[in-house]
């Protein structure tokens, strides 16, 4: 009877455990299935590097996006990784306990709040300041940039503070013992030790930067051209399939797909960086 | 010559009095080694000897200590202060990079940037270690790696390297094996020559073997402080006499 249930109970497990393995293989299944053939129909150069994108005139080069994708998303690094950083230790080393239990809940409520939410921010504060202080028309990569820096300021905040509250308090005294101040003794002897775990903190707020969509269109300006400078226009891969998808038909459509391949792609090279990050973490 | 003078020492943590008027004298080049049984507060002591103990929340000392007759808890600089009164761990720490940058840490801490001159006090602070040749073809290998008995000589040199007056070790030899523990009290013999060192010990022997001066603490206070040889022949007191001969502790 016992053994009856038990048998039961792992046939349900297992179930829900393959919804989700499930979702992902049909998500590929769909992707490459409706992707692939556009891609090649329209010549994977010609796809990838091409930098036109007039779907009126046939024409579906989606290498500004790629480049934009890329440029906002190291521009979302180069904002957020060192305020995170810096925060994480702050919070971790440095802070007063009132002062860490406001930041704490702070941080956790950041990374709740639904992107449109950020968007709407950024179009209402982000895009006339850099309009004012930069020029131009204030939608545009920096912008993109700042907000999703802030975005993914959630994510490398609470990864990297937790690896740093990690590291065994023996290095950190070993560092004073030999006269080091509190500072130099955090920042040379501490988050070496937490390092690999900050890495990964970046990798992942690198993901979501990648992946965010609802923000970046409203506030990116999303000119399917490849920006000229920081104050210009610019479209990701992901705001390119949301923005044309409603309408797209027949190849138009596909190419979209096609998009959601390459943006998949992307996706999963960071994920399989960050598991060998992990793993390399382990040994 | 007396390195460190103690003077009427109370510490608190927090309303628990830890230590109670501990008054000791720490010969300069000589090894003072401090016994008792576990919880007696021979590791506060040995902490508040280079104010590892500001880092305990709620620490709080009465009294006076004495380096060089300077109060270490008065203007001296916190920093400079455990430059001089070097420290190694029960556990042994070496930080996660490599041999030549656990032993450079603290020479690059107090300003020495020259690499000839790195090069030079990880040589030698190994060789006074005696982990040199062990270790001279793996510089730049992660520390992490070797065994725990080169660990802790390796922090031993780590420590040596600042060039420090005395050098405080908390039951350096728990953790080693009795080939890795000769080895360090070898070596702790030999660095008395140069530095002063106060040893925490469990081992009758080991205390016998290497110190010359023993200090018996029981419930925060000290019981017994004298030459080595008297404790461990004849002491004074009859609690050390039971402690040393095994009857309690
Ligand atoms: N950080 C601390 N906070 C509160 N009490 C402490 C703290 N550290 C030590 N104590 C207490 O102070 C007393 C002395 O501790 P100490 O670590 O100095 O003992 P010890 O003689 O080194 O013992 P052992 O031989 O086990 O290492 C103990 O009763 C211990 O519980
Ligand atoms: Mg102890």
């Amino acid at each position: 009877m016992i053994n009856w249930k038990e048998k039961l109970m792992k046939v349900v497990f297992l179930a829900a455990a393959c919804v989700s393995i499930a979702a992902v293989v049909l998500i590929c299944i769909f992707l490459f299935v409706n992707g692939v053939p556009a891609i090649s129909e329209i010549g994977v150069f010609r796809f990838l590097f091409g930098t036109k994108w007039k779907p009126a005139n046939h024409l579906y080069g989606i290498w500004p996006m790629i480049v934009g994708s890329v440029y906002v998303t190291a521009g979302a690094l180069l904002a957020g990784v060192p305020v995170g950083i810096l925060t994480a230790v702050y919070m971790a080393r440095f802070c007063p306990r009132w002062l860490y239990r406001i930041m704490k809940s702070s941080i956790s409520l950041m990374a709740g709040i639904p992107s449109v939410v950020y968007g709407f921010f950024g179009l209402v504060v982000l895009v006339p300041f850099i309009r004012e202080t930069f020029g131009g028309r204030g939608m545009s990569v920096l912008t993109a940039s700042v907000l999703l820096g802030l975005m993914i300021l959630p994510t490398i905040i609470s990864v990297s503070e937790t690896s740093i509250q990690a590291v065994p308090q023996s290095y950190y005294e070993g560092g004073l013992a030999l006269g080091a101040s509190h500072e130099r003794s955090v920042f040379y002897t501490v988050l070496p030790a937490a390092k690999s775990g900050i890495f990964a903190g970046v990798v992942l707020g690198m993901g979501r930067a990648v992946g965010e969509t609802m923000a970046v269109m409203m506030v990116a300006g999303n000119q399917a051209v490849i920006p000229r400078n920081l104050t210009a226009g610019v479209r990701t891969l992901t705001t390119n399939i949301v923005m044309e998808m409603g309408y797209s038909t027949d190849l138009h459509r596909e190419a979209l797909i096609g998009t959601a391949v390459v943006l998949f792609l992307f996706i999963l090279i960071i994920n399989l960086s960050l598991s060998m990050l992990k793993r390399k973490e382990k040994e | 010559m007396d390195k460190i003078t103690v003077e009427k020492l109370d510490l608190f943590y927090g309303s628990f009095q830890a230590l109670k008027e501990i008054t000791l004298n720490i010969p300069a080049n000589e090894i003072t080694a401090l016994i008792g049984p576990s919880g007696c507060g021979k590791s506060t002591l040995l902490k508040s000897l280079n104010r590892m103990n500001d880092l305990v929340e709620g620490c709080r000392i009465e009294g006076s200590i004495r380096l060089d007759r300077e109060d270490i808890y008065g203007d001296m600089d916190v920093n400079l202060l455990r430059k001089r009164v070097g420290m190694v761990f029960q556990k042994p720490n070496p930080f996660p990079m490599s041999i030549y940058d656990n032993i450079a840490f603290g020479p690059r801490t107090h300003g020495i940037r020259s690499k000839a001159k790195l090069d030079n006090i990880v040589e030698r602070s190994l060789r006074d270690a005696a982990i040199w040749d062990e270790v001279k073809d793996r510089l730049k290998k992660p520390a992490l790696g070797m065994s725990g008995g080169q660990q802790q000589r390796l922090c031993i040199a780590r420590a040596l390297a600042v060039a420090p007056e005395v050098l405080l070790m908390d039951e350096p030899t728990s953790a080693l094996d009795p080939i890795s523990t000769a080895k360090v009290e070898e070596l702790a013999m030999e660095l008395k020559k140069q530095y002063t060192i106060v040893i925490v010990t469990h081992n009758m022997q080991q205390a016998v073997r290497i110190s010359d001066k023993t200090a018996f603490f029981l419930l925060g206070e000290m019981i017994e402080f004298g030459e080595t040889e008297k404790i461990f022949s004849m002491p004074e007191n009859k609690k050390t006499e039971d402690y040393i001969t095994g009857r309690f502790g």
